[in-house]
């Protein structure tokens, strides 16, 4: 940019800042070329300040080992210390689960919803695009609250529904397996709609010849969906795993709320420990050092995931 | 029936006549849809019964009369109303301010090549990658040597330079043609005029989709305010409906109004403006 201006653009842009004066002209030029600093100055500050510190800071927290108060440096003993916590490794677990089957089963539900929001067959889309849309506007500590008293064993209105049709008492949040399934539950209702809408955009930029030319050579409705529809979503698919991936090993506010992590650690997440160490038994040291092997997970599936999905180019 | 299609039906060999796929496709959607949205309904409904009511058998599925009562319990038990102002306060400075930071670093990013800028991006984009939980320590620490613990400040600062909304208005700046830019710069126009009086303009769409994300961000967030906060009268709406429920005697009435009172303002919102927010979201997700 500063290759095209004239001398005299530089000079009245300089002079903007300061009229009266008239620098010499490699101060002009400083000036001119300061510009784009400024704008991007105050976040870059406050970033330094409250991410990169911090970030920094986490690690060489995650050296030191909290003795009755004193801190205590104990170089990888953290690390070692977290290899061998069966909590931590049945945290991991708890997440893989969640990863494995609840993120599949969201973004194909969101597929389907996508594909049938963009058939011209249906009536009324824009409504049912905010209604499915509409879970993501809501706060996880509300969603969390209202999904605990609708999956109350006893009381609750879903099992009160369930015993309409004849079926027994479901232990939703009190039997370790169904918390996983009422936690998947209350993650699906509330991401569903934020990925369908990803996908329902990725799908309205297809061109409609491809559909056009599947049409002509015979294809059914299912081979239209597997050679056009899914390789068109493919930059779709690797975004919202990717966000679900980073959201999932993330995952705090949902178990939290819902069932605190229980029972008997059921629905323990890395997130959940991670909190319970620093702010329960004020343990920071531990903490940071698992907040650290949970970023290098993130990293790692990161990385295979753009491997697997990314564009070929 | 017309069908005003664009796009040729994508199931040509299907038997069926095309309105009666029409009519089941839209009926099983429907179904769909009152299963996502009847947790809003039952909200509304619980949050004008006692908590009794609420676990009665069957379960109410219309409106009772426990509305006001549960509002003052609130207010007893949770300082509801001073809650209410400090989430409004919070949500709407920290809104304002994150806006300008993020909206003058998108445009810094968009559209000047400077030294560093692509290491500076990719730095930022690490921000977005790297979990929250890793910073929530130090910070922290921070803010107790700062003395800022159970203050607004200590709420909004940490989060004024949200990396994603820094991308998103980077991602909506990058779509402006640069001629309207130079050619006012050829006008002689500052730097930071031109920002104000040819920049913005035109970005109104992407700056409503950037205010409805940084409100809805901060209306909802829950792990920081929970950490910085002490005390019921510096809760946030949050923090206090997750301290009700701690409660070894949780009034559900009153929980429930409160919550219903933390969700409804926000669809609400959402549904006054979500062209722009379901676009603005989209341009920060989908143009990678």
């Amino acid at each position: 940019m500063t290759t095209t201006t004239t001398p005299d653009s530089i000079l009245k842009a300089a002079g903007a800042a300061r009229p009266a004066a008239a620098p010499r002209p490699t101060a002009r030029i400083l000036r001119r070329q300061a510009v784009p600093y400024l704008f991007v100055l105050p976040a870059l500050v406050l970033l330094a300040v409250f991410k990169l510190y911090p970030i920094g800071s986490s690690f060489l927290m995650s050296l030191y080992e909290n003795v009755n108060g004193t801190q205590k440096f104990v170089g990888a003993g953290n690390y070692t210390r977290a290899m061998d916590d069966p909590l931590l490794w049945t945290a991991l677990k708890n997440t893989a689960i969640i990863l494995v089957v609840q993120v599949p089963v969201m973004l194909a539900l969101a597929v389907g919803i996508a594909v049938a929001l963009n058939s011209t067959l249906l009536r009324g889309r824009a409504f049912f695009r905010l209604g499915f849309f509409l879970p993501t506007v809501t706060g996880l500590v509300a969603y969390g609250i209202i999904f605990a008293v609708l999956l109350n064993t006893q009381y609750g209105l879903v099992n009160w529904l369930l015993g309409l049709v004849g079926i027994g008492e479901v232990p939703w949040l009190t039997d370790p397996l169904w918390a996983r399934i009422s936690l998947g539950l209350a993650l699906t209702w509330h991401y569903t709609g934020y990925n369908a809408v990803i996908f329902l955009a990725r799908l309205q930029s297809l061109p409609a010849e491809l559909y056009d030319a599947a049409a002509v050579d015979g294809a059914s409705a299912w081979q239209s969906f597997r050679h056009v529809t899914l390789p068109g979503l493919r930059p779709a698919l690797l975004l919202t795993t990717v966000l679900s991936t980073i959201g999932t090993l993330q995952l705090f506010d949902e178990p939290y709320v819902l069932t605190g992590g229980g029972p008997d650690n059921a629905t323990l997440t890395i997130g959940v420990y991670l909190y319970q160490n620093a702010f329960k038994y004020f343990d920071f040291g531990y903490a940071s050092a698992v907040a650290y092997i949970l970023t290098v997970l993130i990293g790692i599936l990161g990385i295979v995931q753009f491997r697997l999905l990314g564009e070929k180019s | 029936m017309t069908l005003t299609a664009t796009r040729p039906d994508r199931t040509p060999s299907s038997p069926r006549p095309v309105r009666s796929r029409s009519i089941l496709l839209t009926s099983s959607l429907a179904i769909a849809v009152a299963a996502v949205l009847l947790p809003f309904y039952w909200l509304i409904i619980a949050a004008t019964h006692s908590s009794k009511e609420i676990f009665d058998s069957p379960p109410p599925l219309l409106p009772g009369g426990h509305l006001m009562d549960n509002l003052s319990t609130l207010e007893s038990s949770a300082r509801f109303s001073d809650v209410i102002v400090n989430s409004l306060l919070i949500t709407v400075i920290y809104t304002i301010a994150a806006g300008a930071i993020c909206t003058l670093a998108g445009y810094g990013f968009a559209k000047f090549r400077f030294r560093g800028s692509s290491a500076l991006f990719g730095l930022l984009m690490l921000g977005l990658v790297i979990p929250t939980q890793v910073t929530l320590i130090p910070l922290f620490k921070m803010m107790v040597d700062l003395e800022w613990l159970g203050t607004y400040q200590a709420v909004i600062t940490p989060n004024l330079a949200l990396p994603f909304g820094i991308f998103l208005m980077r991602q909506s700046m990058a779509a402006l043609p640069d001629e309207l830019i130079d050619s006012a710069r050829m006008d002689g126009c500052g730097e930071f005029r031109l920002f104000l009086k040819v920049v913005l303009p035109p970005m109104k769409p992407a700056l409503a989709a950037l205010a409805i994300f940084l409100f809805l961000f901060q209306w909802n967030d829950f792990i920081w305010p929970l950490v910085v906060l002490r005390d019921a009268g510096e809760f946030t709406i949050p923090v206090a409906l997750a301290s009700l429920q701690g409660l070894d005697q949780t009034d559900y009435g009153a929980l429930l109004t409160g919550t219903a009172l933390a969700a409804i303002p926000m669809a609400l919102v959402f549904l006054a403006l979500q062209r722009h927010f379901v676009s603005g979201l989209l341009a920060g997700a989908v143009k990678e």
